[in-house]
């Protein structure tokens, strides 16, 4: 079927079966292969993207239901959580980088006053195997300080 | 454009959108599998453990997401969003509990998608709202074509991921009656991680003359309730709550889980 998705502001049109996941359509279709895919399971949060404003497992929707939404990949995201990722070395190999950010930064955007245990229970959803959380959580704090 | 047809995890399926309900309902039968929120069909069909010939995808039937109170009762459509139970203000102050066990459902992220109706219809046995839902006397109204029922939970689950729907049929609304008066409620569940399945979990609602207690599954544990009705203490009550599962480990989590669950509503 033909699949026409808006992502991040971009017309993106393919044809695709049904049983195409948004994982799979944003970086074998779109071509954006800065989100990555892990478990494909809804396990390891690899694949996060905001739909709409929210972040969201793309393993865990077809491309299809996607159409008529916003999708938002890390590929549009400038925010000062990168630079304070940066700073605080909050990644090592990456593969989780871009799902975590996308998932923080709507975090930040409902939450900015968020105490570390709250820092901590939005970076859950999300498996880093390289450096662990203290780093990140490090690097949230930055940004509350404004300090990115 | 980069490649196409590259990956494909799901077997092939028919895929339906419908944009009203009748319209889903006329799409249901043996060889097809509404799509809810799709955050536990979705990994199934990835691993290809569930292989339905159509998938009907429920996401465009607007007129099931609401939530909202009549004459005291709240009512639930099937495809409201998790997120959306946990931010309602009206849940959190009138139906407490639903906002106490919302918070232990998977991660943020899995809240945006899942739906209250889909983590009732796929009755998995760790689930939280199940158990929130069985402790509130939750009512279950459920469609097909050949017309409505309303179901108790006892009446709904009918075992691990099992219920008693019909493959044509839908479950449409969740009705919860009104808290009685100056009841209070808690809900503790014990995961290895956070945002895992829990190993064991339970709701308590007490109020004067009145004690519900729901652990995982979802199951009443009536003797504990009985008791509290009788006035027991909280370790009395947890250990005839813990009689309700396996012995050894799972027993004593469930036991401790409830005695602090009713602590924490006695509190």
């Amino acid at each position: 079927m033909r699949v026409a998705l808006d992502i991040n502001g971009t017309p993106y049109e393919a044809d695709v079966e049904p049983r195409t996941l948004l994982s799979d359509f944003i970086r074998h279709e779109a071509g954006l292969t800065g989100t990555k895919v892990g478990c494909e399971h809804g396990v390891c949060g690899a694949c996060t993207v905001q739909l709409d404003g929210e972040a969201v497992r793309s393993c865990l929707m077809l491309a299809v239901q996607a159409r008529g939404r916003a999708v938002r990949t890390i590929e549009a995201l400038d925010h000062p959580l990168q630079a304070a990722f940066n700073a605080t070395h909050a990644l090592q190999c990456g593969f989780c980088t871009a799902g975590i950010l996308m998932s923080l930064e709507p975090f930040l955007r409902d939450r900015p006053d968020a105490g570390e245990a709250e820092v901590r229970q939005a970076l859950a959803g999300n498996l880093c195997r390289c450096t662990g959380y203290e780093a990140m959580v490090e690097a949230v704090r930055i940004v509350q300080r404004g300090e990115a | 454009m980069a490649r196409t047809g590259a990956a494909l995890k799901p077997a092939p399926f028919e895929y339906s959108a419908p944009s009203s309900l009748d319209e889903a309902l006329a799409l249901l039968d043996d060889d097809s599998r509404p799509l809810a929120g799709g955050q536990s069909l979705v990994p199934l069909l990835n691993f290809r453990l569930a292989r339905p010939e159509r998938i009907v995808d429920l996401n465009g039937v607007a007129e099931l997401a609401y939530i909202r109170r009549s004459g005291g009762v709240l009512r639930i459509g099937a495809m409201t969003r998790q997120a959306a139970l946990e931010r309602s203000a009206l849940v959190a102050e009138h139906w407490p509990l639903l906002r106490q066990a919302v918070r232990f459902v998977g991660h943020a992220q899995i809240r945006a998608r899942g739906t209250v109706g889909g983590s009732v219809a796929q009755a998995d046995p760790k689930a939280e709202l199940p158990v929130a839902l069985a402790a509130l006397d939750a009512r279950f109204h459920v469609r097909s074509p050949r017309g409505e029922r309303t179901l108790g939970a006892g009446e709904l689950f009918a075992g691990p991921l099992m219920t008693t729907l019909a493959p044509d049929e839908l479950l449409t609304e969740i009705e919860v009656p009104p808290l009685p008066p100056g009841a209070r409620t808690a809900f503790a569940e014990h995961a290895r991680t956070h945002g895992d399945f829990a190993a064991a979990g339970a709701a308590v609602v007490l109020a004067p003359g009145h004690a519900a207690v729901a652990l995982l599954g979802p199951v009443r544990a009536r003797d504990a309730e009985a008791a509290l009705r009788g006035g027991a203490a909280a370790p009395e009550a947890a250990a005839l709550a813990g009689a309700e599962v396996a012995e050894g480990h799972p027993r004593a989590l469930t036991a401790e889980l409830v005695r602090r669950a009713i602590e924490a509503a006695r509190s």
